[in-house]
């Protein structure tokens, strides 16, 4: 369980960075919190003949709320989210979510913007993108460009990135104030990557009925998916399969369960005004 | 003060939990070369040609073994320790030696069976060397599921075994099918314990340096001197070339209770190419190439009458060998002998077989048989209070065996040739005090209003026995230093149970000292001449009496030393504080120290007349037969009856382990072997795909309870039954944990969903496995 051999290269700033990954093409892996990566390179399951470390550019690590959106660079450590309680309390999904990803020192390490590009369909920020429309600022020798999460996602671990390019932002839009938001998911244990996923937003009218419902769910199909907000027919809209965890038939019916609970969570934190 | 008894701190652990122990690993012998495995992808097939060439011509490269290599030269373990003893024809027993071999030659018959040994200068040049052999495989037919595979037509994983039925017996107490017969209801099961794996901390790792004849050879092993053995056989060289030490260990759990090929071939290698050669097994390789466990499929029915009175149990199984079952008495036959667990039934049949399949070999892992039949017993009785809507407690308490038939007699062997018979009582009062922790009658109360709320909750009990300290003998050596210590040499080695502080608190009390006086030194083939190892809850059963024996040797000699030194007679001498000395007169004495001195051969010797010198005392201890712990188990449980999703909320336990020497130790055992009962019940399972390729090789589809799954644990230890089969009254504890939560957490689901009626017969309860029930439940 030892890696293939490989170049190693540390840029400092992002220039250099797409430099490299400019000139290393398709034999080039970016390493950012490494906690899917390294495992990966260790059981010679990838084995790439350059690793681009983008640890050591320190300008890619932040976070902030511009207006109703939160930001947040390639740097940014899951556990940053974490422990933002103003971000916390602006988008409950979101709250929802963090701790249920692996451990503390799992999210100590992992970033954000590595879950969305690493694209597991199980994992929960890909989820928190498509429900939440998120963009992906992405950065190349060619320049820059903005991809839309719903279009980002293209296959399991496949994305829309091309080679040379780095994801340098990630940016969620929050839920509007009245709104409520909710992430349910069902794991195996504590932390593992989930049989399945649900998050949904609830906006009201001023009548108190459902103006709007988004939902998303993940682990159900070879993207997180964005699904019609009515728990009747998420069933019909998802491609689940079968692993050493659950069949396919198990996950079906849960993707409706979960649907119908983040769906009701969400309705019931709108009325609470918790967002 | 006695230190027996007391919550001793474990003196063992500082460089366990800082990271300073010395593992396999951390050894620097200068020179040393690593080695990597290429092993086998396919489970069963011809190996039509190998390529090493380019691999040897890789950077770092040294050597490469094949199968044809070493042939002649290596040969295949042949493992017939558990040859059935005199006392089991009864049995009927018929096994056969289990093969396992060193290198694939020709043919391989299970995924990572190792092909291939790469020796290089480190470990990653080995495995970038890995990468370059080439191999040609012609995959052939495979046997993988068991009940197939003993069938006529099926592949055969190796000629000498007919049928591929490797070992069978079967036991007749009474008339079971007369009973079947005659009874007033009758229900029939199927349930499958499923296959798993100890997954110990630390995985497999062999180090072998070779000076001269000898080679020393540090390993990762519960039974040292057998693997010493099994080396010097296969390589055919005499025992006293072949030294084996453990080194710091982190687990063991039975996956290192059998010799490996590794342990061979490195051994070998060592002696070829005269350096230090090690090989650490990586996780992946642990998954695949280290022994599994369990995997049985039990075909049971059951006789009962109108009040759940148990008269008859007709049992018939088959236990998933894979390419091999070394230990078929432990594995398979301890299901015989624990099946009928707390229970007074008097009418009992099994039939067993263990089946080869193209599997990795199936090894006896902490409880060793015990938690398959109690999850098969403990179901049956639950699906009897089921079928007569009966309190499921009120058929537990119906069927247990009331004090006053103990010492109760099953009227069949246990595996060492001698009768079972309990040396416990007192299951009813420790069933009712179980039911009394964990509020069983509130329980009762509440659970209706619960459910209208929204919780599911539910409890589940499970009871089992557990023979314990099984032989065929343990070594014991105490000697007084020249510091003026007590130095025990003992036979069983521990890897993590404390056996350090557990053995140094029984001596520190028999010579007057601290435990702190005692050093413990133990896993080592050139410190005793003979010994077995730590396994089957046995170490302070066994090295423990071998250990008293010698301790009580030891303080006759020295009283005699000192008498002579103090021209008293030994029997108005007293050992305390680590002196000898006049009994009422403390003054008047002599230290150990000069004890040891005066035991030492040469001019300044003060021996009496007639005795050699030293300061040591040896003693095999060969137990009568086990002794038989026992206890009760409860589970709570709140169950999602949409997701099939568990949250255990609570074990409590209740155990006799006879005398307690260390309860903090105890506590641990008892806590660590719960937690690996949920594993087994709720998350783990090695998973082999219709084509034979293992489907979980990491952590990520192997799933180990984590400190997040672990409940709230309430145990109490039962003042029962001190045992007196061994002088210091002890039974054993390691393996009590893990036995009884299956049946404890599946019957509490059960129960947690009670309008449903459903059935668990087979783990792992996934919440899809839950699901599934329900369904089939029509919930």
């Amino acid at each position: 369980m030892k890696p293939a051999q490989f170049e190693y290269h540390a840029p400092t700033d992002v220039g250099e960075a797409v430099r490299l990954l400019s000139a290393l093409g398709e034999n080039a892996r970016l390493l950012a919190g490494g906690q899917s990566l390294m495992p990966m390179l260790n059981l010679r399951l990838a084995r790439p003949e350059a690793i681009v470390d983008i640890n050591r550019i320190a300008a890619l690590a932040y976070h902030r709320l511009e207006d109703e959106t939160l930001v947040i660079g390639a740097l940014c450590r899951q556990r940053d989210i974490e422990r933002d309680q103003e971000v916390l309390a602006r988008c409950a999904a979101i709250a929802d979510a963090v701790p249920l990803i692996g451990h503390i020192g799992i999210r100590n390490r992992g970033t954000v913007v590595g879950s969305l590009a690493h694209a597991d369909p199980a994992a929960e920020w890909p989820v928190l993108a498509v429900l939440l429309d998120a963009t992906l600022e992405v950065e190349s020798a060619a320049g820059r460009r903005s991809i839309a999460a719903k279009d980002f996602f293209k296959g399991l671990f496949a994305t829309d990135l091309r080679a040379g390019e780095l994801v340098v932002e990630a940016r969620f839009p929050l839920p509007p104030e009245g709104a409520g938001s909710a992430f349910i998911e069902v794991a195996r244990r504590h932390g593992d990557f989930a049989l399945g996923a649900a998050a949904a937003v609830v906006e009201l009218a001023a009548d108190g009925s459902v103006a709007a419902a988004r939902l998303a769910l993940g682990g159900f199909d070879s993207v997180p998916v964005r699904a019609t907000p009515d728990p009747a027919v998420v069933a019909t809209e998802v491609h689940p399969v079968d692993d050493v965890h659950a069949p396919a038939a198990y996950r079906s019916k849960l993707a409706e369960t979960l649907a119908r609970r983040a769906l009701e969570l969400a309705e019931q934190r709108a009325r609470k005004a918790d967002r | 003060m006695t230190w027996v008894g007391q919550r001793v701190a474990r003196k063992e652990d500082l460089p366990l939990v800082t990271g300073t122990g010395t593992y396999v690993p951390d050894f620097n012998l200068p020179g040393t070369l690593e080695v990597a495995f290429v092993r086998s992808p396919f489970a069963h097939a011809r190996i039509t040609s190998i390529d090493t060439a380019e691999a040897l011509a890789a950077e770092g490269v040294v050597a490469i073994f094949t199968g044809p290599d070493i042939r002649d030269k290596v040969h295949a373990l042949v493992l017939d320790q558990e040859a059935a003893p005199p006392g089991l024809e009864t049995a009927e027993p018929e096994i056969h030696p289990a093969t396992i071999e060193i290198l694939a030659d020709g043919e391989v018959r299970h995924v990572g069976q190792a092909v291939v040994a790469v020796v290089a200068d480190s470990r990653y040049h080995a495995e970038d060397a890995v990468d370059l052999v080439r191999i040609e495989y012609k995959e052939l037919p495979a046997a993988l599921d068991p009940e197939q595979a003993r069938l006529p037509g099926a592949p055969i994983v190796f000629d000498n075994v007919p049928n591929n039925v490797q070992a069978r017996y079967r036991i007749r107490v009474g008339d079971a099918a007369a009973a079947l017969d005659a009874a007033e209801h009758r229900l029939a099961m199927t349930i499958r314990s499923q296959r798993i794996m100890a997954a110990p901390m630390e995985t497999r790792g062999v180090l072998a340096s070779t000076v001269g004849e000898e080679t020393t050879v540090w390993s990762s092993t519960q039974i040292p001197w057998a693997v010493r053995n099994s080396i010097a056989g296969a390589i055919g060289v005499p025992q006293r070339q072949i030294r084996v030490q453990i080194a710091h260990m982190g687990g063991g759990f039975g996956q290192k209770v059998n010799v490996y090929p590794e342990e061979v071939l490195i051994t070998y290698i060592s002696r070829v190419l005269k350096c230090p050669v090690r090989w650490v097994e990586d996780r992946v390789e642990n998954m695949i190439a280290s022994g599994h466990a369990r995997d049985q499929l039990h075909h049971v029915e059951a006789a009962f009458d109108a009040e759940g009175h148990i008269t008859a149990v007709r049992d018939r199984f088959v236990l998933d060998s894979g390419v091999a079952c070394p230990y078929p008495l432990s594995s398979a036959y301890n299901v015989a002998s624990h099946f009928r667990s707390m229970y007074r039934i008097p009418n009992f049949a099994i039939d067993a077989e263990c089946v080869l399949t193209h599997k990795m070999f199936n090894l006896p892992y902490r409880g060793a048989g015990r938690p398959e039949a109690a999850f098969v017993m403990d179901r049956v009785i639950n699906a009897v209070a089921q079928e007569l809507s009966l309190d499921p407690a009120d058929v537990i308490r119906r069927n247990l065996i009331p004090d006053e038939e103990q010492p109760y007699r099953m009227r069949m062997p246990y595996r060492d040739g001698h009768e079972v018979v309990y040396d416990a009582s007192g299951f009813p009062a420790a069933f009712d005090r179980l039911l009394e922790l964990i509020g069983y009658e509130e329980h009762r109360r509440t659970q209706a209003q619960l459910r209208a709320q929204g919780v599911h909750r539910g409890i589940g009990l499970g009871t089992y026995v557990e023979g314990t300290g099984v032989g065929p003998f343990e070594s014991g050596q105490l000697q007084v230093d020249s510091q003026g210590h007590v130095v025990i040499y003992s036979g069983c080695a521990p890897h993590g149970q404390g056996l350090d502080t557990t053995m140094s608190q029984v001596v520190a009390d028999a010579f007057g000292i601290t435990p702190a006086d005692v050093v413990f030194r133990a896993g080592d083939t050139a410190l005793l001449p003979y010994g077995v190892g730590t396994f089957a809850s046995r170490s302070v059963v066994t090295a423990g009496a071998a250990i008293i024996e010698s301790s009580n040797r030891l303080l006759t000699r020295i009283k005699a030393i000192a008498g002579e030194m103090l021209e008293m007679a030994p029997e108005d001498l007293e050992v305390g504080g680590g002196r000898v000395s006049v009994h009422g007169v403390p003054s008047r004495g002599v230290s150990f120290k000069e004890v040891y001195r005066a035991a030492s051969p040469g001019p300044g010797a003060r021996l009496p007349e007639g005795m050699d010198a030293g300061a040591a005392e040896s003693f095999y201890w060969v137990p009568p037969t086990v002794t038989w712990g026992f206890g009760v188990v409860g589970a709570v449980v709140d169950v999602d009856p949409e997701t099939g999703v568990v949250d255990v909320k609570k074990l409590v336990m209740l155990h006799d382990c006879g005398r307690v020497i260390n309860p903090l130790i105890v506590e641990g055992q008892i806590e660590g072997g719960l937690v690996q009962g949920i594993g087994a019940t709720l998350y783990e399972h090695v998973v082999y795909d219709e084509s034979g390729q293992p489907r979980a090789t990491t952590f990520l589809d192997y799933l180990l309870p984590t400190s997040a799954e672990v409940p709230e644990i309430v145990q109490e230890h039962l003042e029962g039954t001190p045992s007196d089969r061994n002088p210091l009254g002890v039974k054993g504890v390691g393996e009590s944990g893990p036995i009884s939560p299956p049946a404890a957490i599946a019957n509490a689901i059960i129960d947690a969903l009670s309008p449903l009626k459903i059935q668990l017969n087979e783990l792992p309860l996934s919440p899809a496995t839950v699901a599934a029930a329900i369904e089939r439940a029509g919930g």
